[in-house]
């Protein structure tokens, strides 16, 4: 067990700057989870803990040596890959028990490892099949099979469950966080998908073109979003967002936009001050969004125009045009709405977002 | 945990134990450098420094047994002015270019037809890359035997067939027998363009076809339209390989005609080895040799470009 | 598929077909009636009335034993045979590593060496050949095996290489990398891992290069003088030629005879042959 530190960890493939000063410690036992959209950089600063990649400046620590320049057979850690990479011409037992052999451990030990690791993952009975005769998820738990066998100081995950089918990757979800309970080794994991972030995390790392937007538990990434990225990427439906203007009236701020008049609580009036006459960006989640039965006078709802209704069942998404801007709220499966109906939208004035125009910093 | 575990804990410390020469496969470099030594020492030792060699001989006047002294351009003068040789020049382009016609034509209709599903198909399959399998020297042979002047089958099938009435001399008339050699070409290379090009057409995706024949397209107009478009880069690259192959061709014309009669059936290497080795004037077999080069390296160099140009697109 | 009358499949598909596979297996036929006619019907001429060359009342193997006792044949055979499968081992060996580094490593010079590599292809042996007898006959090895078997190589290394390249780069690049996290070095990696996954693609290359090797015409003619050391096209060109006068029965007996191994083990692997055929242009 180990923690891992990377300090200002820099890369770059000739003339693009793929990471840009990483800095991040995971501590032991952690299960860390960097999350952005395709080339954030999320997947280069794994393979560079791994040792897959060079590094072009900057340090990462396992345990407590700086591995920069050891190769991966000796940094102690083990790999899970998206397309499972299980050596086709092996058997399942044979695929487990590779790094072991490569390492020189003794047969019966051997045996042993695997043995146990596939109980853990419920493959006893696949043990002598090829892979080409397994399924999609049977193939990946062999795969987190071999990372356990090894017993490593860190397990690094490179978007496995993307290749699964949608029902199969939420039970996977659930297995791995089960295993990661019971092995309890320090792991760090890449992927696109939020959801998987949000449930699997102990914290999430969320990145955009190679730098760290925010690090933190995954509610505090939901509710104390630091930027505009991070507040529309995590959470779905995403955040809507609404360019206002803040203008002080009758002694309270108020956020006007187009079909918008907000008036702001005091506590958060007072945090905007400095933007004051300023145009900022308004964020509001669906879920944060009422159908309200109010007038917009009092600045709590505004006026919205249902485009397209969707029913889940367990909740309804209501597309709706606010002025030019469309937005989405979820609301309960009892609200009755219909297409071009026009609608009051209230909502939690504590539940507001507001962010910075030019820099995207969350006020 | 047992100790197995605690001696495993101590990576690090058996990392630096690791010994030089496995360090030294680890660099992506040096490991390419072993591994490619053992082809660049025989490829350099037998190809390159060979042709250096050959470049050093045309411009001296080497026989057999004879150390040659430094003559210039002497040899590829001469040869400027040697009928033979531009009949052997003229006789190599009229070679290659109506043998690749003729194999890249009839090569395109057996894939087209191979591209069906019927009984046998692998059989089919099987058996007519026999020509191309063989030992071209056998097999030739085999022609010769079937083209000779007083024995020949073809002249008995053609005359019973009422479409000739006196013989037919293939090998040893003047005005046939380049003819007949382009024919014994033509039948040995068909099964390698059909074959190829029966591989390109299968990656050709068929719901394009389908789509074109719902759109209203004819089947000449589909093939030329839709399969033929996306044949081009494996057809490109097969007829590279052929040309350069038939250019060089010696096998055939040695054992059918000798390159004659009277020089009619004379290439580049039956020459080259007619004058090198059978008369053993090194040198100027050496620069018959040579004078390929250039015409080979013109023919692969433009096809290199349009297979570059249709890759792009 | 053909649409339409039964009569368009046959104009169209089934006789175009049979016409081809006639006249391209025509030959080989012939090379066997040929092989077991006796000479009294053999050295008729074509506009006798009696000429019946489509098969013979008279079948005789006299022509191949005579070819088998009379002739150096069988050592003809021996020596092709040595030839050829040693030039394909020794390709293999040069050409696995080398399409696995052009293939899977990054180092400076790999593409220049690729192109390189794949000119050398493009190089004929007729343009070689009299400078190469030069080399050999100082390395001394004129008149032996080891002149071929050492020049065999420079036409089947690149093919081997080139065709291996297809497959090693076919092989996911996450196989490397995680038998190089479980411990394996770049070597034993590639030893493990890569290569016996592409097993079928070293059948394939290996297969090309022996019927490459047994076709091989213009080094054996000009490296090697003495009929014992002569390989089967050579000889059978040189040796069963005497004077003007060919001897056609033993002639087409030996044809016959020295294509037999090439399509046995052809038969047995047509599809590793058709696919090394196809992976070499598809490139």
């Amino acid at each position: 067990m180990a923690r891992v530190v990377i300090r200002n960890l820099n890369k770059k493939f000739n003339e693009v700057h793929a990471v840009k000063g990483v800095n991040l410690e995971i501590r032991d036992r952690e299960f860390v989870v960097l999350v952005g959209p395709s080339g954030c950089g999320k997947t280069t600063t794994l393979r560079m803990v791994a040792g897959l990649e060079s590094i072009t400046s900057g340090e990462v620590l396992i345990g407590d040596t700086i591995v920069n320049e050891l190769p991966p057979m000796d940094r102690d850690i083990a790999m899970v890959f998206q397309n499972y990479a299980l050596y086709p011409h092996m058997s399942v037992y044979d695929n487990m028990a590779f790094g072991l052999k490569m390492r020189r451990f003794a047969r019966p030990e051997i045996d042993r490892r695997v043995r146990e690791a596939a109980d853990i993952l419920g493959i006893e009975n696949l043990l002598q099949r090829k892979p080409r005769q397994l399924s999609g998820g049977q193939r990946q738990r062999v795969a987190l099979g071999r990372a356990i066998v090894r017993h490593p100081q860190v397990f690094l995950f490179d978007e496995p469950l993307s290749n699964l089918d949608a029902k199969l990757r939420v039970q996977m979800r659930v297995e791995l966080k089960k295993i990661h309970d019971r092995v309890g080794t320090t792991a760090i994991y890449v992927t696109h998908d939020q959801v998987e972030a949000m449930t699997l995390g102990d914290r999430v790392v969320v990145m955009k073109d190679g730098i760290v937007q925010q690090v933190g538990e995954p509610l505090d990434l939901y509710n104390v979003p630091a930027n505009r990225f991070v507040a529309g990427f995590v959470g779905s439906p995403a955040m809507n967002f609404a360019a206002v203007n803040l203008a002080e009236h009758d002694g309270a701020l108020f956020a006007v936009g187009d079909s918008i008049r907000l008036k702001l609580p005091p506590a958060k009036a007072k945090r905007l001050q400095s933007h004051v006459g300023q145009r900022v960006t308004l964020g509001i989640r669906p879920e944060d969004l009422r159908v309200g039965s109010t007038n917009c006078a009092d600045g709590l709802s505004f006026p919205a125009i249902v485009e397209v209704v969707e029913r889940l069942g367990s909740q309804i998404l209501l597309d709706v045009k606010v002025g030019a801007i469309s937005m989405v709220a979820a609301v309960e499966p009892a609200v009755k709405a219909s297409v071009r109906e026009e609608l009051h939208l209230a909502f939690d004035a504590e539940r507001l977002h507001f962010f910075d125009d030019s820099s995207g910093d969350a006020i | 945990m047992a100790v197995s575990d605690v001696v495993s804990r101590r990576p690090f410390a058996r990392a630096l134990q690791r010994r030089t020469t496995t360090r030294l496969l680890e660099d992506e470099r040096w490991l390419a450098a072993v591994l490619l030594l053992p082809t660049v020492i025989l490829l350099g030792l037998f190809i390159a420094y060979p042709f250096v060699e050959g470049v050093l001989l045309s411009v001296t006047d080497t026989r057999v047994g004879v150390p040659g002294n430094f003559v210039g351009f002497q040899n590829f003068e001469a040869l400027w002015h040697d009928s033979i040789f531009r009949t052997a020049v003229w006789n190599t382009f009229v070679y290659t270019a109506v043998a690749t016609v003729f194999k890249l034509g009839l090569g395109l209709w057996l894939a087209l037809l191979l591209n069906r599903h019927f009984r046998g198909k692998a059989f089919a399959r099987a058996f007519i890359l026999l020509p191309f399998i063989i030992p071209t020297v056998l097999s030739t042979f085999a022609w010769k035997w079937m083209f000779d002047p007083t024995f020949s089958v073809i002249n008995w099938t053609l005359f019973r067939l009422g479409i000739i009435h006196a013989r037919i001399n293939w090998l040893g008339d003047p005005n046939l027998a380049l003819i007949s050699v382009i024919i014994v070409n033509v039948w040995r290379g068909v099964p390698f363009y059909a074959i190829s090009l029966l591989a390109g057409l299968q990656t050709i995706n068929p719901e394009l076809q389908e789509a074109a024949a719902i759109d209203g397209a004819r089947p000449w107009q589909r093939f030329w339209h839709v399969t033929w478009p996306l044949l081009l880069p494996v057809t490109m690259v097969v007829v590279l390989f052929s040309v350069i192959q038939t250019f060089a061709d010696f096998q055939l014309v040695y054992v059918l005609t000798g390159g004659g009669p009277a020089n009619a059936t004379q290439l580049f290497a039956t020459y080259a080895y007619q004058i090198g080795v059978g008369t053993g004037l090194l040198s100027q077999g050496a620069a018959i040799s040579l004078a390929m080069f250039p015409f080979l390296l013109i023919v692969v160099v433009v096809q290199l470009l349009y297979i570059r140009r249709v890759e792009v697109h | 598929m053909i649409e339409g009358a039964k009569w368009r499949r046959w104009v169209y598909f089934y006789i175009p077909l049979t016409a081809f596979i006639l006249w391209l297996l025509f030959p080989f036929y012939w090379m066997l009636v040929t092989s077991v006619r006796p000479d009294r019907e053999l050295y008729r001429p074509w506009m006798a009335p009696n000429y019946a060359p489509f098969w013979t009342t008279h079948p005789t193997l006299v022509h191949i034993t005579d070819l088998l006792t009379d002739t150096l044949f069988i050592r003809w055979m021996a020596n092709t045979l040595l030839i050829a499968v040693v030039s394909t081992l020794i390709s293999l060996f040069c050409g696995i590593p080398a399409g696995y580094a052009l293939s899977r490593l990054k180092f400076r010079f790999a593409s220049a060496l690729g192109t390189g590599i794949f000119i050398t292809y493009l190089v004929p042996q007729t343009l070689l050949f009299i400078p190469l007898a030069n080399i050999i006959r100082n390395f001394q090895l004129g008149d032996t095996p080891w002149a071929l078997i050492l020049t065999y190589p420079t036409f089947l290394i690149p093919f081997c290489t080139w065709l291996l390249m297809g497959y090693f780069k076919a092989i996911p690049r996450e196989l490397e990398e995680c038998a190089r996290i479980d411990g394996a070095t770049r070597w034993r990696a590639m030893l493990y891992i890569i290569i016996p996954i592409a097993v079928p693609g070293i059948l394939s290359a290996g297969i090309f290069a022996f019927t490459l090797s047994w076709n091989e015409f213009i080094y054996a003619l000009v490296f090697l003088s003495s009929a014992e050391q002569k390989t089967v096209s050579v000889g059978v060109t040189s040796e069963l030629v005497r004077g003007d006068v060919f001897y056609w029965g033993q002639l087409m007996a030996g044809a016959l005879l020295g294509s037999i191994p090439v399509a046995f083990i052809y038969s047995f692997f047509v599809e590793y042959y058709v696919a090394g055929l196809t992976g070499s242009v598809k490139g």
